[in-house]
């Protein structure tokens, strides 16, 4: 049972997403995992072919605990060891001992997709078409037993060439229902993009052919455990204010404030958005993350951990960023490698991240090994955020909403849309001084958006 | 595009984001911006989907009208 945060003790197995015999490789999602905050897709950081599982879904056990056994070149590794380690915050550079082999890096995290691999190797195997399988694991998730069901009631994958398919999941097409004009009635890309188109139109009698035939794709169920609410919200609470109860005891907080004139900024932004489609907008909060991530460059005291009495600088700028989630608590999905992306693909990642956060569909990877986290709650109409720090991390950048104000410049006053940005940060590892030349980095960044 | 087509696609954008979202206690002109709790990446993939869904274009300047059911509707018909 990995360590899917700082204050996670246990965890409990939903869903096995392997069986005994799989060969599985390094990043392969093989099982859920629920925590009190939420469910979360376990990776596997070893290859070879699972041995035995030693954990059935629905047992509660401590992190550390050895989930199953990853048969690796012949011999059994404990997957305790290896496997999924029960690394605490994984993706941290804890010292090493010599010889002490380096903490897995976790994969770049996978595209989103309603099934682990493995389910989708299956469907592969069984011929069932994954877009007419309803899935009935948490979040809408495809299981094994779901596959194995449609296969049984002889789902079968409707003939498509492999660009037809590729491009059914991406207009989220049901193959199903598309007539094929290819050879032997198979279904061709032109087939699916008229498909699609039929159903984009305006015409509600095409929008209903095509509604009734993908049921998995249609509204997305409710995230997580809806049945469970009570509980699990309960549960989520008291693992946020026990981990947040010890930042406040242990971290001797520091806190900054600036207010940063954003006109250049949204101006950049206005002018970038207008010849783009509603799909490749962005929002201002991927200029702000980017001006974060590359200020935590400049000022690297504040990006790392306090660990075992000293701070340890982290390696690359891993972005946590605060989602709260619909029935209460919150996620905090780390964008890696922050500072190296573009704003535009950090827009598409933090979509991506926030949009599987509230299905309860993140993996360990990506809510362990920030660095930084940003909190940023602009929607909620706030001026300014004064954020508890995220343990081990050692500072917490906060945004409130970006608002008209008076802006006196040159001798002038005039009106400016501006943010206030805040520093909270740990004073064990750094001073003052240190966090002003940060949120100084992070204006100074916003004005020239164009360099971002 | 006719009133209730509009106001069938401002519906299902809302739930495509808000899966489960309770639409029936929703004031027509009330901002189900704030009823529902979207923030604005929530309210991008709204526009997002209501976009593609009846392939019109939205600039960033129609966001405002968007924001209340009777709006967007009525939005949705004078633009379409």
């Amino acid at each position: 049972m990995p360590s899917l945060g700082a204050d996670m003790e246990a965890g409990t197995l939903q869903e096995w997403l392997v069986a005994p015999g799989d060969t599985v490789t390094r990043g392969d999602v093989i099982a859920v995992v629920e925590t009190d905050k939420s469910a979360v897709e376990v990776e596997c950081f070893e290859s070879g072919t699972v041995g035995r599982l030693l954990v059935a879904p629905g047992t509660r056990v401590p992190v550390g605990a050895p989930l199953a056994l990853i048969e690796a070149a012949g011999r059994e590794t404990a997957a305790r060891d290896r496997a999924a380690a029960p690394v605490e915050q994984p993706a941290a550079p804890r010292p090493r001992k010599a010889g002490q082999e380096a903490a897995p890096v976790p994969q770049p995290p996978v595209v989103h997709a309603e099934a682990g691999p493995l389910v989708r190797h299956l469907a592969d195997e069984r011929g069932v078409d994954l877009t007419a399988v309803h899935g009935s694991g948490p979040g809408g998730r495809i299981t094994r037993a779901d596959v194995e069901g449609t296969a049984h009631e002889g789902g079968r994958r409707p003939r498509a060439t492999p660009y037809a398919r590729r491009l059914a999941a991406e207009l989220r097409v049901d193959l199903g229902t598309v007539r094929g004009t290819g050879r032997d009635g198979a279904v061709r890309g032109t087939d699916v993009r008229k498909a699609a188109h039929l159903r984009a139109g305006p015409a509600p009698a095409a929008a209903e052919t095509a509604a009734p035939s993908a049921p998995a794709r249609a509204p997305l169920p409710v995230p997580g455990r809806a049945g469970a609410a009570e509980p699990a919200a309960a549960a989520m609470r008291r693992a946020i204010g026990d981990l947040m109860s010890r930042a406040n005891r242990e971290i001797p907080h520091y806190y900054l404030a600036t207010t940063i004139d954003m006109s250049a900024a949204l101006a950049w932004l206005r002018a970038r958005n207008r010849e783009l489609p509603v799909g490749e907008r962005m929002l201002p909060a991927a200029l702000l993350l980017k001006a974060v991530a590359t200020a935590a460059v400049e000022v690297p005291g504040l990006n790392g951990f306090w660990q075992d009495g000293g701070f340890v600088p982290g390696r690359g700028v891993h972005l946590g960023f605060v989602v709260s989630l619909r029935n209460g608590g919150l996620a905090a999905p780390v964008v890696r490698d922050a500072d190296s992306l573009a704003p535009a693909r950090l827009m598409t990642r933090l979509k991506d991240l926030v949009e599987r956060a509230r299905r309860g569909r993140l993996r360990g990877t990506e809510i362990t090994g920030g660095t930084l986290t940003v909190s940023s709650l602009g929607d909620q109409g706030v001026e300014a955020v004064y954020g508890v720090i995220y343990p081990p991390q050692v500072a917490l950048v906060g945004f409130g909403a970006v608002l008209e104000r008076p802006w006196a410049d040159h001798g002038m006053i005039g009106v400016r849309p501006v943010v206030t940005a805040t520093l909270s940060a740990d004073h064990r590892a750094s001073d003052g001084a240190v966090g002003a030349r940060f949120l100084n980095a992070v204006d100074r960044l916003l004005q020239k958006p164009e360099n971002l | 595009m006719d009133e209730t087509e509009a106001r069938t696609a401002v519906e299902e954008a809302i739930t495509r984001v808000v899966p489960g979202a309770d639409l029936t206690g929703l004031e027509p002109d009330a901002p189900f911006r704030d009823a529902l709790e979207l923030d604005s990446l929530d309210f991008l993939s709204f526009v997002e989907t209501l976009s593609e869904r009846t392939g019109l274009r939205i600039d960033e300047e129609d966001y405002p009208r968007l924001t209340a059911l009777r709006d967007a509707t009525e939005f949705l018909v004078a633009r379409a």
